[in-house]
């Protein structure tokens, strides 16, 4: 069973991205499991595999509207696919160095990996996953947390 | 003086090549990875190294260790999303000399730049 600080810990990942980077809070969603293996995904997804005390995947997903606005909201005036891509990216890599803070070695958390274009193939490794939905301005994402 | 920054992501390169501080610096050159970081360190001889930590073919711990190795006087700003305190221990025993967690805003990247270049 999932705690919820562990829950939150991936949340306040990627709230603080949001918060620190574009200087402007996300707010955060109910919360709702899902219990067919499929939590769905947006265009940009930044995945974490873990391991050791957990097994399973943390991903945070986004369409490219929300991820042009951000980084617009970082000055960056180059929103071409490589930069989503690598924005996406960058979000799951806070969650990661979040989580690697507040659980030490008991997990091992991968380099992220980011899948663009093809949401069919972001598949979770088990049938339940919490998703939690992210809002910013007028855009929704969603992070979602997939271990045993 | 010349400053080299070292990331696998381009947007963090960008900005950092934004910030204010950049006024007082060169920018000789960007990598993505340690070990293109050694190389283009060995072309160039910056004064002031951005580094991240994960990054593919050598980490940026390991890199930091080399640099200093070459130059015990570089500057070195560990810019990393690795935020727990045995990391930035770890980095800064090796040889960096300051520590900026990702995400951070201009003003955090602005401040641990100023605190950087103010032990030149």
């Amino acid at each position: 069973m999932l705690k919820e600080e562990e829950i939150r810990t991936f949340i306040e990942g990627t709230t603080n991205y949001f918060e620190t980077s574009a200087q402007q809070a996300a707010s955060v969603g109910s919360p709702y499991l899902v219990t067919d293996g499929n939590p769905g995904a947006y265009e940009y997804t930044g995945v974490i595999g873990i391991s050791g005390a957990r097994k399973g995947i943390v991903y945070f997903t986004a369409p490219r509207g929300m991820l042009t606005v951000l980084l617009m909201r970082m000055q960056e005036t180059d929103s071409s696919d490589e930069n989503i891509k690598d924005l996406v990216g960058e979000v799951a890599n806070t969650i990661s160095g979040n989580a690697r803070r507040d659980f030490g070695k008991n997990f091992v958390i991968s380099v992220p990996t980011v899948i663009a274009h093809d949401p069919e193939k972001v598949s979770a490794p088990h049938a339940r996953s919490y998703v939690i939905p992210i809002n910013w301005r007028t855009h929704s994402a969603k992070l979602v947390v997939c271990l045993e | 003086m010349k400053l080299m920054i070292v990331d696998d992501s381009n947007i963090i390169r960008r900005r950092i090549e934004r910030s204010q501080q950049i006024d007082r610096l060169e920018v000789v050159g960007a990598a993505s990875n340690g070990r293109e970081a050694v190389e283009l360190f060995r072309r160039t001889n910056p004064d002031v190294v951005t580094m991240d930590l994960t990054m593919p073919e050598m980490d940026g711990i390991e890199c930091v260790q080399e640099l200093v190795a070459l130059n015990p006087n570089v500057l070195i700003l560990v810019v990393s999303a690795l935020a727990d305190k045995a990391t930035a221990v770890e980095a800064i025993e090796k040889g960096a000399n300051g520590f900026l967690c990702k995400p951070f805003s201009d003003r955090q990247l602005n401040e641990a730049l100023e605190e950087l270049l103010s032990e030149a």
